[in-house]
């Protein structure tokens, strides 16, 4: 349901959107039994001329039953919610890939988000990485690790064509992971008040094939990064 | 025991000790608070349909005053509205007077606990004309943001707003001793724990639960005003310190805090339900264990608030296990409520349509719920407008429905007059449609992933679409047509009070002891006080003739083991 507003652009996103369908249908159909029931009993038992209320104390056993029963189905139910949503949560939150290919850095501070890629190398923490703010530049079909950081207070990464959402937290390097399967263009969301700017940090999250990115990183890589890693090369 | 002495304007009005009248005083104070916040909400929603407009009677919103706005309307709603006027009024007026009391037991301390209360909205409300105004934090208030004044902008708002908020649970501790230990001592004669009506059972059961939560983050709120005004660093972490043991401490309280106010509403509704359907409510032990069930699962629930904030991820599974749980003892509720209706004799007047219509918006707060308890889902809703319609869709029941279920029914005791009905139900539409129409447009966006706490979403490519607008332009819209309604009421209201004709003492046939007093009771409340014989909900009694059986009329009480029906036993006819 939820992609009916918002495409997917992660390997995740179909999992978040079946866990809430799947919610959906369940409580749908409580809701409208319970609020059908409560509706018909408004009208079957409105007040009418010569028809009194019965006595029922709801402690007799044939009417229990009515309570009970439900009761009992609505934890059969909590069990299959609890389990989709753990096993939702599990894969996105709980475990980490085994083989990520890359891995980025975000450092969110009042009120901008600085983005690290790494260069050419493909590792980051090394010259060659490219910063970026405001942008990040992702690679279909790429598993990448991120380690979240926040320079001064609480920030929130949150990515709405991932499904994911991490807060960051000063003092603490969270990371997690998502594998981009879309190319194009969207929003990167601040979803923890963080200060007068909160609303002014919009972020955009650009995702291109293998060929693309390439391009952009043979065009954004620092020049001296590019120089040394040169230097390196030919000894 | 008699109270009737003369008395003085300031007496008898301000520095009263009469538990009606302090219960007055905090119903009246709440509704000031609530059209403060009131008036808040729909300046930010002016703004958010209309971004970058003046707004009449406000000016243009920055985006420091939006976030001073939608911080204190949280704050104003449930601490200075929900709170005061579902457990503080109606448990002030109604507690000695349905029990059969003539007054709180510690009508000093009573009487100080509004004062407290008072004071606590005066410096909240002082919080908005100093320079840089209000806090805007969120209500929620977590550091390092709402710890240090270069980031939140707010040198003198911020500790402000939290000296008020420790003000204000001063307050509510104060009422609450003495809520419980008047409900637990003062009963009249014969009224043992089953036979107490249930409104009061679960107000007093919000106060143990708010005494039960609020010690921690009284002193986590110590704590951040060390931070801000005296450069500690419990919630610092440069200092050694760690910003999310303010989350723990404050969502501590925090949930528990939810059923504090959801507790009195459900136990006005229980009441009217029972007297305008004729019905004895379904399984009164049945409510009140779920209600136990309920507070103490509770305590154990909070980390929901939580799942993406950098906790422990393996602890957000058994996090969901345990608020998934809770569903089933509120659901349980819900079902009894409804199994009230059943075999009824219902009478569709003022407060019984606001009473049902609480079940009917509860419900959708209620199921909307589990998505957000629901660990994986809440990855994505987290901090969207989901969230924000989920929590109106519990709050708005609560505090305003409740609220005007419980005034409506117990308007011709507490003043003596009779409400207009027909007015009634044209404030009661004029408020319940526009309500849907307000919230039913924010799950939509919530679901397109809309962020809480914006105040402009023409930043956001993907949120700035035309479609979004709308449905922002159509809560707004909404939300207009329901503040115009209010007036309607207040017209009610004053039109009522000034009506001549007397109210009867118990115009609905109603068999609690509160109607057995005069309308409106005097100080003292009975020239002798009363005596109980049953439990509150006989109505319709197959033995009976007439629909009802006053808790106080000498008789029999058909829940006795040794009753004996004189159908059975013709002899006795």
């Amino acid at each position: 349901m939820i992609e009916a507003y918002l495409e997917r652009a992660s390997t995740y996103a179909g999992d978040i959107d079946i866990l809430f369908s799947g919610v959906f249908w369940i409580v749908a159909v409580w809701f409208v039994a319970a609020e059908g029931v409560l509706f018909y009993f408004c009208f079957r038992y409105r007040k009418q001329e010569g028809v009194a209320a019965k006595y029922v104390t709801g402690e007799e056993k044939s009417y229990k039953k009515f309570i009970s029963v439900p009761h009992y189905l609505i934890l059969v139910f909590d069990i299959f919610i609890i389990a989709g949503a753990i096993l939702v949560w599990y894969n996105i939150k709980q475990r980490l890939p085994e083989n990520p290919d890359l891995t980025v850095g975000i450092i969110s501070q009042q009120w901008a988000w600085t983005f690290i890629h790494p260069g050419a190398d493909g590792e980051l923490h090394t010259a060659d990485d490219i910063k970026t703010i405001d942008e990040l530049h992702l690679m279909e079909n790429t598993t990448y690790l991120y380690e979240l950081e926040s320079l001064d207070v609480l920030h929130s990464f949150s990515v709405p064509v991932f499904r994911l959402k991490q807060d960051a937290i000063p003092g603490r390097k969270i990371v997690g992971w998502f594998t981009p399967t879309k190319t194009g263009e969207w929003d990167i969301q601040c979803t923890e008040i963080c200060g007068i700017g909160h609303g002014l940090m919009p972020a955009r999250v650009h995702i291109r094939s293998a060929y693309d990115h390439e391009q952009w990183l043979e065009e954004n890589t620092p020049a001296e990064a590019g120089q040394a890693l040169a230097a390196a090369s030919n000894p | 025991m008699s109270h009737a002495h003369k008395m003085s304007f300031w007496e008898k009005y301000v520095f009263s000790t009469d538990h009606k009248m302090i219960g007055l005083q905090y119903m009246f104070t709440g509704i000031a608070m609530a059209i403060i916040g009131g008036f808040f909400v729909y300046v930010f929603r002016m703004q958010l349909a209309f971004p970058g407009i003046s707004v009449p009677g406000y000016g243009e919103v920055t985006p420091l005053a939006y976030n001073s706005l939608v911080t204190n309307h949280g704050t104003i709603m449930i601490f200075w509205f929900a709170m005061p006027v579902l457990i503080a009024a109606f448990g002030n007026i109604l507690i000695p007077l349905m029990i059969g009391c003539d007054d709180m037991v510690f009508p000093r301390i009573n009487r100080l606990s509004y004062q407290i209360f008072l004071l606590s909205a005066l410096v909240l409300v002082a919080s908005f004309f100093v320079p840089n105004g209000g806090f805007g934090g969120a209500w929620t208030a977590y550091p390092p943001l709402s710890a240090e004044a270069a980031y939140n902008a707010t040198p003198l708002g911020a500790p402000m707003w939290l000296i008020a908020v420790a003000l204000e649970f001063v307050a509510f501790l104060l009422g609450g001793i003495n809520f419980i230990t008047t409900m637990m001592n003062a009963r009249a004669k014969g009224m043992t724990m089953y036979k107490i009506p249930i409104v009061l059972w679960l107000i007093v059961i919000a106060s143990i639960l708010f005494m039960l939560s609020v010690g921690p983050l009284i002193a986590g709120a110590v704590m951040l005003l060390f931070d801000q005004l005296l450069g500690t660093h419990f919630y610092n972490p440069g200092g050694g310190g760690d910003p999310l043991l303010w989350q723990h401490l404050f969502w501590f309280f925090g949930h528990p805090e939810v059923y504090v106010v959801l507790l009195p509403a459900m136990g006005i509704v229980a009441d009217i339900m029972a007297v305008f359907a004729r019905k004895k409510l379904f399984g009164y032990r049945t409510i009140l264990y779920s209600v136990f069930a309920t507070g103490i699962l509770s305590f154990v629930v909070w980390a929901h608030h939580q799942f993406i904030a950098g906790i422990d991820p393996r602890m957000a599974n058994l996090f969901t296990v345990t608020t998934l749980l809770i569903s089933i003892p509120i659901a349980e509720l819900c079902f009894v409520y409804i199994a009230t209706l059943y075999g009824g004799s219902i009478t569709f007047n003022t407060p019984m349509l606001w009473a049902i219509s609480f079940m009917v918006e509860f419900l959708i707060g209620g199921v909307t719920g589990i998505f957000l308890g629901a660990s994986g889902a809440d990855i994505y809703f987290h901090d969207t407008y989901f969230v924000v319609a989920h929590f109106h869709y519990t709050f708005v029941p609560i505090a305003i429905i409740g609220f005007y279920a419980g005034i409506t029914y117990w308007f011709p005791k507490i003043f003596g007059k009779m409400l207009d009905d027909k007015l009634g139900r044209i404030h009661f539409w004029g408020t319940i449609i526009p309500f849907n129409f307000i919230f039913i447009p924010l799950f939509v966006l919530g679901t397109a992933g809309q962020h809480r706490r914006i105040f402009n979403y023409e930043y956001f490519q993907d949120l700035a679409l035309a479609e979004f607008y709308n449905l922002r332009v159509i809560a707004t819209v909404s939300l207009l047509v329901m503040i115009a309604f209010q007036f309607v009421f207040v017209y009610n209201f004053v039109k009522s009070l000034r009506k001549k004709e007397k109210a009867p003492k118990n115009p609905w046939n109603a068999n609690t002891l509160e109607w057995t007093a005069d309308s409106p009771p005097p100080h003292g409340n009975w020239p002798e006080l009363p005596v109980v014989y049953r439990g509150p909900y006989e109505y319709s009694h197959p033995d009976r003739e007439s629909d009802w059986w006053p808790q106080h009329e000498p008789g029999p009480d058909p829940a006795d083991p040794d009753y004996q029906s004189p159908s059975q036993n013709p002899q006795t006819t």
